[in-house]
C-alpha cells in the first residue's frame, strides 16, 4: 500500500518549570495553550481548518479528562475539530506525533496539531481505598445512629494519602521506581557516580550554550502568569553548578548506597510542546513552507527493571527497517530520564556481547559520537514533564538540523513499563 | 377541559389559549426591542378586559424579541410630551393597565429573558409570579433615574412590598441592574431556570399556585411607620454623598414619596413634574442622541475577528482587555516580555473580576494572546498602534508593518495628538488608516473618537464605527485636527483652572467650584489623575494652534518631578491610598463665578470645534464632551448648556471674562452664527 508523506511544518513549546514542590502555576491545558496559540497564529490556515488534534498526557488533573478536547476548543479549533488523548508514559508525546503522522500517512488526516503536555507539580493527591469506602458509607448512611455507627469506623490510617505521581513513576509490575531502574542499569555496566556527574554538568552547560547563542528562540514561546511574571528560559537550567556541588547531593532513590542523585536525573517539570504534521495535498493547499519530513518510527519492548535501554532496543528496530546506523544521523536527541540510563545506552551500543544476546546483531553497533548526542542538553537539565518529553525531542531535533543545514536524526526515549520508542526525521534538500 | 387553541390578532400581541392556559407573547411591531409605548399598553388594556371573565387556570406573558422582554417605557414618546400633567396621565393610563392586569382572577406569570427594565420590570411586578431565564444576558432593573425620573407605574409602591425596603430603595435610586441570580437572592424573581426548562417553569407555577412573594419581615422592619422617617435619613445621608440633589433630584423625590408612603397617583404626579424638568429632557436628549448615533454606526459590517494591538502600556493593554472581553480574539505585541507580563497580571485581574463564573474568564484570557513575536499581524483585521507619542517610531512600525498585513487589515493609530495625515505618509495604502482613539481607563469610559484623516477612506470609517459599537462604545467621528474634540476642548479649561491656582486660589475652591457646577472631578485633581506631564506635553503640543499659554507653574511642579497622583504628589499631595489631601479651603462654599470662568473657557473652545468642523453638529460637541469628558450631564452637554444659557449671556460673560483673563474669552465667531449651535440636531 502507497503512504502518504507526512510532514512537519512547525511547532512550539514552553518553557519548562520546575515543580517548587507545590502546584505550579500552570495547568496541563494552560502550558499546551500557551505554546499552541502562538503556533497557529503564525500559520496561514485558522484553527478550525485542523483535522483533529492529538495529545499526549499521563497524569491530566481531574477536570482534564479527554485534555487533548479541552485544548482544542480553547485554542478556537471550533466545536467540529475531533481531538483525543494519547498515554504511553514517558513517551505520551511521542506517541500523540506517531498517531498524527500514521493518520495521515494512511490518509484519515491532512492537518494536525499534536504533541504533549504535563503539569507534574499538580499530580493529583488521592484519598486511599479505606478512605473511599468510608466516605461511602458515610454518604449511604440513614438516621443518627447508622451516621454514628460509620464515624465510628474512622481510622487515622485512613488520612494517608496516595500521590499519584509517586505512584506514576513506580513500575507496578517490578515494584521498583524509575530511579531504581536507572541504579539496576548502573550496576549492569559498571557507571560510576563520576561518570554520571559528569554527564548532567555537561547536560546542563550544552543548554546554556544554546540559550547564549540564541538557538532555543527557534522552539521556546515565553510564558506569562497571573502574578506579572515571565518565563523565557528553562527554569530547572543551573548555569551555576559544579562538579563539587553534583558529588555533594544524597542518592534519593535507593537512599544508603545509591548513586542515582536529583542531580544526574532529569526534573520533575511542568511542560508542553506542540507541532504541526501535514500531508502533501495540505502542504499544497496551503501553501506551507515544509520544516521537516517524518519518515517513521519504531517501538520496542524491553525488561521493565531495565526500561532506560529501551531506545537500544527501538533504535535497533528502526536502524533495520531504513538499513541506517548511527553514522547516517546528523544528531540523536536521547531523553536524558537519567544520566546513568543515557550511559547505559552507550555502554549497550559498545557491548558486543549486548549486541549478540539481546539485539540479535553479529557485532556491536557503537557508541553515538557523544558531540551527536543531545548536543542541547536534555532532560536532566531542563526537565522532563513526561507527556511533553517526546514531542519536545522531535521539536528540538527538527530545529537543531535545520539549524546545522540538514540531514536526517532520531529522537528516541525510554518508556516506563519496559519499552523504547524511536522517531526518525529528515530535513534539509530533498523534500 | 378546553384543548382548543385559540389565537386573537393584535398589532403587539399574540395570544394564545391551550389547557385553560393564556400565552401573552409581547412582539411590539416594526421594533427590535419591545417597549411599553401607549399602543401597547392600550391593547394589554383590551386583551386583558377580554381576558378577565372567562376561565382560566392562569396567564403566561413573554416576549417574541430575541434581545428581551422589555426594555421599558417608549423614550421617544418622552420628548412630545409638553406638560408635567400629560406625563402624569401617561403614568395613570400605565397604573391601571397594569392594576387590571394584577387584578385577574387567576394568576399570572412573566417569563423574563434578557432586558426587563423599568416599565417592563413594573409589568413583570404586577404579575403574581416571576421566572428569569438563568443566563448571563438577563438583567432586571428600575433604571429610570438614570433618565432624570423615577418608575411611573406604580413600581416605586409594588417592589418594596416583594423584595423590601432597603433593597427596594437600593435599586431605584441606584438605577443599577441585577442579573438572574441576584433577581433570585432577593426575591424579585420566584425562580430562575434555563431556557430548556423556562416554560414549564412558569407552568408548574400555575399549577402549584405558591402564596404569592412578599419581602420577609426581617426586610420590612426598615419601613415600619416609626422607623421610616429615620431610615429616609440615613439613606438620604447616603444619597447626598452621591448625587447633589440640585443636579439630580430624582432618586431625592423617589426618596421621599417612599418616606411619606406616597400613593400611586402622588408618583404619577411627581413623574409628570420630573419628566418635563430640563435635567430630565437633557438626558434623555443625550440617550436618544447616543442611540442614533450607534444605529448610525451600525450600517456595515466591521468583518473584523482577530485584533493585533502593538504596545501592552495601560492604554494599550485594556483596549487588548476590552476587545478580548467583547469575543474578539486578540494578540498584544509588544517589545518587552515585562511589559506583556504586566498586561497578561492585568487581564487575569480584570476577567477574575469581570466574570463570575471561572470557566468564562478562562475563555477571555485564552482570546487574548500575549505576542513577543508579533505572530498576530498576519492573522490581523484590524491592527491598532498604541506605543509611544512620537512621530518617528509610529512611522518606523507603520512602515515595517505594511507589508506583512492582511490585504484588507486596517489600520488604526490611538494617536492622542498626531495628525493621520503625518502617519499616513509612512503608508502605499493611507486609505485603510484610521483614527481610534480611546480614553482613560478604558473599561469604563464609553467614547471613542474616530479620527478620519485626510486620506482615509469612507470603508475604513465605517469598519472602525461598527467596531466600537462592537466593544460596545459610542464612535464619534472627529476631523483629524490636534487635540481631536475631547482634549482640545479638556485642555484649555485644564489650563484655566492651572492658571487660577497660580493667581493664589487653591486647588479645593477650584475643584469645588467645578463640581458644584456638575463635573464629576474638579479640574485641578483631574489634571494631577492624567499626570502633569502628560498635561504639560499636551499642553505644549496645542498650545501655539489654539493660539493658548501654558502657565509656567506648570512647567514648575514637572521640574520638581511632583507629576500627580502617580507620584504621590502634584497640586495636591496625596495619602498611599491614592486619596488626596485637603485643606481646610475645601469648606469654602462654591465660587459660583469661578466656575463660570471655567466653563466659559471650556464652552468658547468648544464653538471653536463646531465652527472648524471638527465635529459635525452641536448634538456630537455634547456627547463627545459628557461621554469622554464626564462633562455634566445634566445640562445636556457644553452646546445644551450654551443654549440654555441664552446668545446673550453668552456673549456677555465671555466679554466680560476676555477683560479680565485674556484673549481665549473673545467670543468665538461661532457664537455669532446662531444656524450653527441653536439649531436642535434632526
Amino acid at each position: 500500500m502507497a503512504m502518504n508523506r507526512v510532514f512537519i511544518i512547525d511547532g512550539a513549546r514552553t518553557p519548562f518549570l520546575r515543580a517548587r514542590g507545590a502546584p505550579g502555576p500552570f495547568s496541563a491545558a494552560d502550558l499546551a495553550v500557551a505554546c499552541a496559540r502562538p503556533l497557529l497564529a503564525r500559520q496561514p490556515f485558522a484553527p478550525a481548518d485542523l483535522d483533529e488534534v492529538i495529545v499526549g498526557c499521563v497524569i491530566p488533573a481531574p477536570d482534564e479528562a479527554n485534555i487533548a478536547r479541552i485544548i482544542a476548543l480553547r485554542l478556537g479549533c471550533g466545536k467540529h475539530v475531533p481531538a483525543f488523548t494519547v498515554q504511553r508514559n514517558c513517551a505520551s508525546g511521542l506517541q500523540a506525533l506517531a498517531s498524527a503522522a500514521e493518520r495521515i500517512a494512511l490518509g484519515q488526516s491532512q492537518l494536525v496539531l499534536a504533541g504533549g503536555t504535563e503539569v507534574m507539580s499538580r499530580a493529583p493527591v488521592q484519598w486511599n481505598a479505606a478512605m473511599s469506602r468510608w466516605l461511602g458509607n458515610m454518604i449511604k448512611a440513614r438516621g443518627i445512629g447508622a451516621r454514628l455507627q460509620t464515624l465510628a469506623r474512622f481510622r487515622p490510617a485512613f488520612l494517608k494519602p496516595v500521590y499519584s505521581l509517586l505512584l506514576g513513576l513506580t513500575d507496578p509490575l517490578v515494584n521498583l521506581s524509575m530511579g531504581q531502574t536507572a541504579e539496576v542499569l548502573a550496576h549492569r555496566f559498571s557507571i560510576g557516580r563520576e561518570a554520571m556527574d559528569a554527564y548532567a554538568l555537561e547536560s546542563h552547560r550544552r543548554l546554556a550554550a544554546a540559550y547564549d547563542a540564541g538557538h532555543m528562540t527557534a522552539e521556546v514561546e515565553p510564558l506569562y502568569d497571573a502574578q506579572g511574571q515571565h518565563y523565557r528560559e528553562d527554569t530547572g537550567l543551573r548555569r551555576d553548578t559544579d562538579l563539587n556541588q553534583l558529588s555533594k547531593l544524597p542518592p534519593v532513590f535507593d537512599r544508603d548506597y545509591g548513586l542515582v542523585t536529583s542531580g544526574n536525573s532529569s526534573q520533575i517539570t511542568d511542560g508542553a510542546a506542540m507541532l504541526l504534521l501535514a500531508s502533501e495535498e495540505a502542504v499544497a493547499r496551503y501553501r506551507l513552507k515544509v520544516a521537516g519530513e517524518w519518515l517513521g518510527h519504531e517501538w520496542a519492548g524491553v525488561d521493565p527493571s531495565q526500561m532506560g535501554l529501551g531506545p537500544v532496543h527501538a533504535c535497533a528496530r528502526l536502524y533495520r527497517r531504513f538499513n541506517l546506523t548511527h553514522r547516517d544521523m546528523q544528531q540523536m536527541e536521547l531523553n536524558e530520564a537519567f544520566a546513568a540510563q543515557v550511559l547505559a545506552c552507550q555502554a549497550a551500543w559498545d557491548s558486543a556481547d549486548y549486541a549478540r544476546t539481546e539485539l540479535k546483531l553479529d557485532s556491536a553497533p557503537g557508541r553515538v559520537d557523544p558531540a551527536r548526542l543531545n548536543p542541547e542538553g536534555g532532560a536532566v537539565a531542563l526537565g522532563h514533564p513526561v507527556g511533553a518529553s517526546g514531542a519536545r525531542l522531535v521539536l528540538h531535533l527538527l530545529r537543531a538540523l535545520q539549524r546545522k543545514g540538514g540531514g536526517q536524526g532520531v529522537a528516541t526515549l525510554c518508556i516506563g513499563g519496559g519499552q523504547g520508542g524511536a522517531m526518525l526525521l529528515k530535513t534539509g534538500n530533498g523534500i | 377541559m378546553n384543548d382548543t387553541a385559540t389565537t386573537a390578532r393584535y398589532r403587539h400581541w399574540r395570544l394564545e389559549t391551550a389547557d385553560t392556559v393564556a400565552v401573552l407573547t409581547l412582539d411590539v411591531a416594526e421594533q427590535s426591542a419591545n417597549v411599553l409605548s401607549r399602543d401597547v399598553l392600550a391593547e394589554l388594556e383590551q386583551i386583558v378586559a377580554e381576558l378577565a371573565p372567562q376561565y382560566l387556570k392562569g396567564l403566561i406573558l413573554r416576549s417574541a424579541k430575541p434581545a428581551g422582554f422589555v426594555a421599558g417605557a417608549d423614550v421617544r414618546e418622552f420628548e412630545r410630551i409638553v406638560e408635567a400633567a400629560g406625563a402624569a396621565e401617561l403614568a395613570r393610563t400605565g397604573q391601571r393597565v397594569l392594576a387590571g392586569l394584577a387584578a385577574l382572577p387567576f394568576p399570572s406569570v412573566a417569563l423574563i429573558h434578557g432586558y426587563c427594565l423599568g416599565g417592563g420590570l413594573e409589568l413583570a411586578l404586577a404579575c403574581t409570579y416571576r421566572v428569569a431565564r438563568d443566563d448571563a444576558g438577563t438583567r432586571l432593573g428600575l433604571p429610570e433615574v438614570r433618565l432624570g425620573i423615577h418608575p411611573g407605574f406604580a413600581g416605586t409602591l409594588r417592589l418594596p412590598a416583594l423584595i423590601g425596603d432597603l433593597p427596594a430603595l437600593d435599586l431605584m435610586l441606584s438605577g443599577r441592574t441585577v442579573d438572574a441570580r441576584a433577581a433570585r437572592r432577593f426575591g424579585l424573581v420566584d425562580e430562575i431556570a434555563p431556557e430548556r426548562h423556562l416554560l414549564r417553569a412558569a407552568q408548574a407555577l400555575l399549577r402549584r399556585r405558591p402564596p404569592r412573594q412578599r419581602a420577609p419581615w426581617h426586610r420590612q422592619v426598615a419601613g415600619l411607620r416609626w422607623l421610616r422617617p429615620l431610615t429616609a435619613r440615613l439613606v438620604r445621608a447616603r444619597l447626598v454623598a452621591k448625587v447633589d440633589p440640585r443636579h439630580y433630584p430624582a432618586p431625592h423625590r423617589l426618596l421621599d414619596l417612599w418616606k411619606e408612603r406616597a400613593s400611586a397617583e402622588r408618583e404619577a404626579q411627581s413623574l409628570g413634574e420630573l419628566l418635563v424638568s430640563p435635567v430630565s429632557r437633557h438626558l434623555v436628549q443625550l440617550f436618544l442622541e447616543s442611540e442614533a448615533l450607534k444605529r448610525g454606526a451600525r450600517q456595515l459590517p466591521h468583518g473584523i475577528e482577530w485584533i493585533h494591538v502593538i504596545g501592552a502600556g495601560t492604554m494599550g493593554a485594556d483596549i487588548a482587555i476590552l476587545a478580548a472581553q467583547r469575543g474578539f480574539r486578540v494578540s498584544l505585541q509588544d517589545r518587552h516580555p515585562e511589559v506583556l507580563a504586566r498586561a497578561v497580571k492585568r487581564a487575569h485581574e480584570h476577567f477574575r473580576r469581570h466574570y463570575k463564573i471561572p470557566r468564562a474568564a478562562q475563555e477571555a484570557l485564552d482570546r487574548l494572546m500575549p505576542d513577543l513575536g508579533g505572530n498576530g499581524i498576519g492573522r490581523a483585521d484590524l491592527v491598532i498602534e498604541a506605543i509611544v507619542e512620537d512621530l518617528d517610531a509610529k512611522r518606523a512600525l507603520f512602515r515595517e508593518l505594511e507589508s506583512r498585513l492582511k490585504p484588507t487589515a486596517l489600520l488604526a493609530t490611538n494617536t492622542s495628538s498626531i495628525p493621520l495625515e503625518d502617519l499616513a505618509a509612512a503608508l502605499a495604502e493611507p486609505a485603510r488608516l484610521v483614527g481610534l482613539h480611546f480614553f482613560n481607563p478604558v473599561a469604563k469610559m464609553q467614547l471613542i473618537e474616530i479620527v478620519r484623516g485626510g486620506a482615509t477612506g469612507e470603508l475604513a470609517l465605517s469598519r472602525a464605527r461598527a467596531f466600537a459599537i462592537a466593544l460596545d462604545r459610542l464612535p464619534l467621528d472627529v476631523a483629524s485636527r490636534p487635540g481631536f474634540l475631547v482634549n482640545r476642548v479638556l485642555m484649555p479649561y485644564l489650563l484655566e483652572a492651572v492658571r487660577a491656582l497660580a493667581e493664589g486660589i487653591p486647588a479645593e475652591v477650584i475643584d469645588n467650584a467645578a463640581r458644584d457646577f456638575g463635573m464629576p472631578i474638579g479640574p485641578v485633581e483631574l489634571a494631577d489623575t492624567v499626570g502633569l506631564d502628560i498635561c504639560l506635553a499636551v499642553g505644549e503640543r496645542l498650545a501655539p494652534v489654539l493660539k493658548i499659554e501654558v502657565p509656567s507653574i506648570l512647567h514648575t511642579y514637572v521640574e520638581h518631578k511632583r507629576l500627580g497622583k502617580k507620584t504621590g504628589r502634584g497640586f495636591y499631595d496625596y495619602d498611599a491610598r491614592g486619596r488626596a489631601r485637603r485643606s481646610l479651603a475645601a469648606r469654602r462654599p462654591p465660587d459660583p463665578q469661578l466656575a463660570e470662568r471655567l466653563i466659559l473657557r471650556l464652552l468658547n473652545e468648544a464653538m471653536a470645534c463646531l465652527r472648524e468642523g471638527v465635529v459635525r453638529d452641536p448634538a456630537a460637541v455634547d456627547l463627545g464632551l459628557v461621554y469622554g469628558a464626564g462633562f455634566a450631564p445634566f445640562r445636556g452637554g457644553p452646546m445644551s448648556h450654551a443654549r440654555a444659557l441664552g446668545e446673550e449671556a453668552m456673549h456677555h460673560g465671555l466679554y466680560r471674562m476676555a477683560s479680565q483673563y485674556g484673549a481665549g474669552f473673545a467670543p468665538d465667531p461661532g457664537w455669532a452664527q446662531s444656524g450653527l449651535w441653536k439649531a436642535k440636531p434632526d
